[in-house]
Order: C-alpha cells, then structure tokens, then sequence
C-alpha cells in the first residue's frame, strides 16, 4: 500500500514548520507586507531553540527562546519596511542570507563544531499522539487566524491596512502598528516552526537546515491566497509530496529525486492555480 | 569637508562602514581583535599567496554577479543562479567527455553548451512569470532545487568517476581545458567574465537597449508606456542572465580540477554572493564588478582570517548580508518602490 495512514501521519509530521512559517507570512501579507524573510526566521529559531535547550536541558524553554529570538530578528524587517520604508523584497533576501551567516558563525564559536551539532542529551519535543505538541498548535492557529480574519475587528482592521492603507489611517487606524504587529507575530511563528523543524522532527541542529522550507512558505501564502484555510491546504500539498518522496527512497528511487519532489508538486500546484488567475495587474510579487 | 560628509552621507558608503562597524563588535564578542582579523582578511585575500584565490573565485562571483545584475538593471530578481550554473557546468561536462572534436574545438563547444543549457533554464523561469503569473523571484528559485538534484544525480550515477568514492564524473579529456596562466588556477574564464563585464557597460551606457532596461527599471508603468514590451524584455534578459550563470558553470568545469564535482559549484555560495554584490552596486555594470571584486577579497580573505586568528569564516558571509540590510532600509532600488497603497503598487 503506498497510500495509507503512515503516509498521512508523516506528511502531517512534514507540514507543521511549513504551517506555522506560512500563517506568518499569510498574515503579513493581507496587512501589505510581503515577507520573504521566512526562511531566515525559522533558521534563527531552529538555532536559538537546540542552543537554549541544550545549555538549559528543557525543550520548552528552547521552543519559548526560539519564539523570542526570531520575534527580535523580525523587527529587521518591521523597522527597515515600515519604519525606513525600505525594500520589502531585498530585506529579505538579506535577513535570509544574514540568517544564514550568522547561525552558521554561532554554530562554530557556541559549539566549536562546523555543519552538525549532535548531542544525545539534547532534549527534544515529547510525543503526544504521534505528534509535537506545536503541531497541535499550529492546527488550533489555522482556526483562530481564519476566525480572527473573517469575524474580528483586529482582522477586519488589518485588511483595510493591507488594502486601503490610507482609507484605515483616516479612520484612525494605524497601519504602521498593525504591521509591525504582524511581522512580530510572523517572527514568533516561524520561531516556533524553527522549533519544531530542529526539537520535534529530528532532534540536531545542522547549518541552513531549514533548506528552502521557508521559501515554500512564501509559496504556501501565494497558492493559499494568504487565507488560513488555503494556505493549511497547500501545506498538506508540501507535506504529501515530503511524505511521498521519503517512501518512494525507500522503494530505491535515488535521494536526488526524492529531495527535489516537493519543489516539482509546489512549482505544479502554482501552475495548475495561477494559471486561472492570469493577466492580473502585477505587483512585487504579491498576492492579490 | 563637504566632499567626505556627503560620501558618508551616501547609503552606499554607510552600508559598507555600518557592516565594518558590526562586524568588528562580533570580534571583539569572540575575543578576537578587529584590526589584527581585518588585517588578515585583507594580506590574505591580497598578498602574494591569496590574490590567484582572489581572481579564481573572483570569476565565479563576478560571472554570477553580472548575471543577476543584467535583470536586476530592469527591476527584475532572479534568485535561479544556482541551478542555471550548475546545468551550464554538467552540459559542458557531458559536452567535454562526449565530444568527438579536437580539443580546442571541443572547449568552445563546451562554453557554448554550458551558456545555451543555462539560458534555456533560465527562460523557463521567465516563461512561467509571462504566462502563468508565477512572480519570476518564485519560480526562478523554485527551478532552481530540481536542476540541482537533477545534476546531483548525474555525478552520482551516470556520470560518475568509476572507482572513486567521491560524488564526480570522469575527468575531461587532456587539453580539454580553459588555459591557465602560469602556475595559478586562474584561467582564461576571467578574461571571459571581464569581456562580458565590458559588454554589459557598452549596452548600459551607450545603446537603445541599454536604455530600455534602465527606463523599465525606473518607471516600468512609464517604459510600457513609451513601447517597451515587458514581457518580451523579461524574456531575453532572463536568457541573457542564465546564459552568464551557465557559463560560469561551465568554466567552473573547464578550469581545476577539469571535471563536475558534485556541491563545488552550489557550496561556496557564489550565487548569493553575487546577488548580494548586484544589489549593492545597483546593477551599476562598474559598481557591480567593484562589489564583487570586494566580496570575493571578504570569501577568500575570511578562510586567511579563520588560520591566523581562529574567528570563523562565516563571519565574512555575516559581513555581506549585514551591508545589504542597511542598504535596503536606505536606499531605493530602480523600479522597487516601498508600498504604500495598492495602486502605487502596481508595477
């Protein structure tokens, strides 16, 4: 059987850190702020959560640390676009290749090793069901984004700051302060994803490897429209075409065509969605 | 007076001495001292020793800047350098060990290979901005992972060197190679490189071209306007850019050790850092190949830096994006505008 409950529950397992990544970014996106920088945050969280759980023996406070640090990394974002009103697009493409750097230069000068750092007393996230408990929390925020967005005064302002930025300072709603809410937001939640991609998935830390889960967030947010329930869809999508590519390397597929599997059903998927939207006004990038 | 506060006042120069500045409080964070590693970073990037690493790595980073600077002059960001490159690097392999030619013959072959594979790829990624509405900076860095894996695979398997245990195809056949000067690994690719920096200044500064893609960059709602067909601009300038990026994999290839080594091309980062050289130079062909030369001085002199002081020679690459977030908050790159409303959005 290729298609049974195992593959479901690995591809459940696969999504979680691109889930948690793309509500950020989906929530960035309705207030006007297209966020790229995912990547970077996740791999600040991943980093800051084994550092913290390693030197304080608890995972908690690894996921609580990670959720704190990628917060702070995310105000290069807030202050540099909103603030400065500098280039969206370019900050982050800087704070992904900073991220990089910089997890990377801790990694040697924190641990002393280069590429993996491995400890079998590092404490990771324990299994409930099958699952981290962040997996459980990253279901339970696809349901408070959408409600928030669709029933909530906070949701409904931050629509008309995406839309009609002008429009909502007129009516006295700052857009400023719900972007720089929701970039924050976005930070905690890639921390966490970072968390739970470096303590419940596997239980190391290795350098870049959130490996381009951060991208595929960006492209969640697009396929899903930036609407909680779209974007949970496309990752699911993510997380079977992962699940999928793991079987297939047990069935002796070589690794190089498993590893690009994802990327291939992504680029698919936005094909097959985009192409009904077509000769769309264009903007930088985002989502309409 | 005024001639020195307004070069510091200039985002570009504060960007450079801003990332310094940072760079040596993570010094002093490790213990180490800022001149003494600074010090190194430059004699070893630039002393007898370090300066044919310099021009060696200096190709690729150029090679690769110059072809992110190409669409990045229009506004348009390709983020597919590395599986452009290294598609142009396995062609010109598989042209180099398959090619019934003499060899001299065969290496032209092989460039032309390597440039045809990557600006193909290269346009795919802009056939599908055109045509499907995928934004170009998605699906140029989504393409990118399966051509990686896609060469992975073929050093790995049918390409591989019999008998070694290390992910690499054959090794081309004798003469099959890009001239060297002297002793050095420094080869004729650079000259490559630079003729291709010099075309890239003529059409810049002295053809219609040259203009359009300024003027699209600028104001793309304007050169639309003025007859400047988008789409078909982002079609060539993609295939001109892969073209470079596919290139420089294929003199990657033609230059030591003359044969496709798995992760040699993608590892040292050449596409990031040659992006990261563009962007701060503003796709300026001049500033682009200063930016570069700069960053290839910071790859090699990082490694000199990490032998004498022990500081880790990610700080460099730390050093470089540090640059790029000050220069994104300060400075307005040609047809990217911060938002502010829908409609001053829509480019």
């Amino acid at each position: 059987m290729f298609l049974d409950s195992d593959l479901l529950m690995s591809a459940l397992r696969a999504l979680t850190p691109i889930l948690l990544a793309a509500l950020g970014g989906a929530l960035c996106e309705r207030a006007g702020v297209f966020n790229i920088g995912l990547e970077g945050m996740m791999l600040m969280g991943c980093f800051t959560s084994v550092a913290t759980s390693w030197f304080t023996g608890s995972a908690w406070l690894g996921v609580l640390a990670a959720a704190l640090a990628a917060a702070a990394y995310s105000l290069i974002l807030a202050v540099g676009a909103v603030t400065l009103r500098g280039d969206a697009v370019v900050l982050g493409i800087a704070m992904n290749l900073l991220a990089v750097g910089l997890t990377g230069f801790l990694l040697r000068t924190v641990f002393g090793v280069q590429g993996t750092f491995d400890d079998p007393s590092l404490a990771g996230l324990p299994l409930i069901g099958g699952f981290t408990a962040l997996a459980y929390l990253s279901w339970a925020a696809v349901a408070v984004a959408a409600l928030l967005l669709s029933r909530h005064v906070w949701g409904l302002r931050l629509r008309g700051v995406g839309e009609a930025p002008d429009a909502a300072a007129t009516l006295g709603v700052s857009p400023a302060r719900y972007r720089y809410g929701v970039i924050l937001l976005s930070g905690v939640l890639c921390g966490l994803a970072g968390a739970q991609l470096a303590l419940g998935n596997v239980t190391l830390f290795t350098e870049n490897m959130t490996a381009g889960r951060g991208w595929i967030a960006v492209v969640a947010v697009m396929l899903g429209r930036a609407a909680p329930l779209g974007v949970l869809l496309a990752a699911l999508l993510f997380g079977l075409a992962e699940a999928a590519g793991f079987r297939l390397q047990g069935l002796g597929l070589p690794q190089q065509a498993t590893d690009a599997a994802p990327y291939v059903v992504t680029l698919g998927a936005l094909f097959l969605t985009t192409a009904r939207r077509r000769r769309r006004p264009r903007t930088t990038g985002a989502v309409q | 007076m005024t001639r020195i506060s307004g070069a510091l006042r200039s985002p570009l120069t504060f960007s450079v001495l801003a990332g310094l500045v940072i760079g040596a409080l993570f010094l002093l964070g490790t213990g180490a001292d800022p001149v003494t590693a600074y010090r190194a970073v430059v004699t070893g990037a630039l002393g007898a020793d370090g300066i044919g690493p310099t021009l060696t790595t200096g190709t690729s980073v150029l090679g690769l800047a110059l072809a992110l600077a190409v669409p990045l002059r229009a506004g348009l960001i390709n983020l597919g350098g590395d599986g452009q490159m290294v598609l142009g690097g396995i062609t010109a392999t598989m042209t180099g060990l398959h090619s019934p030619f003499p060899a001299p013959l065969t290496v032209v072959l092989a460039l032309l290979a390597g440039l045809a594979a990557g600006a193909g790829y290269a346009v795919l990624a802009a056939l599908c901005e055109n045509h499907l509405g995928v934004p170009l900076l998605v699906s140029s860095l989504l393409l990118s992972y399966p051509a990686v894996s896609l060469a992975s695979y073929l050093a790995r398997y049918p390409l591989k060197e019999p008998g070694s245990s290390l992910p690499q195809t054959r090794a081309l056949p004798e003469g099959v190679a890009l001239p060297a000067f002297g002793d050095s690994t420094v080869t004729l690719g650079l000259v490559l490189v630079a003729v291709a920096a010099a075309v890239y200044w003529f059409t810049d500064r002295r053809t219609a071209v040259g203009y359009e893609i300024r003027m699209t960059g600028l104001n793309p709602r304007f050169a639309a306007y003025a007859g400047v067909g988008r789409q078909g601009l982002t079609l060539r300038l993609m295939a001109v850019s892969g073209g470079l990026a596919g290139l420089v994999g294929a003199i990657g290839v033609l230059s030591f050790p003359y044969r496709f080594v798995d992760g040699s091309l993608t590892g040292p980062g050449y596409t990031w850092t040659g992006l990261t050289a563009a962007l701060l130079a503003a796709a300026a062909p001049l500033g682009t190949v200063i930016a570069a030369f700069f960053f290839a001085v910071l790859q090699v002199g990082g490694l000199a830096m990490e032998r004498t002081t022990e500081v880790p020679r990610e700080l460099t690459q730390v050093l470089q994006a540090i640059v790029i977030v000050f220069l994104a908050a300060r400075l307005r790159l040609p047809g990217r505008r911060p938002r502010r409303s829908r409609e001053s959005e829509a480019v």
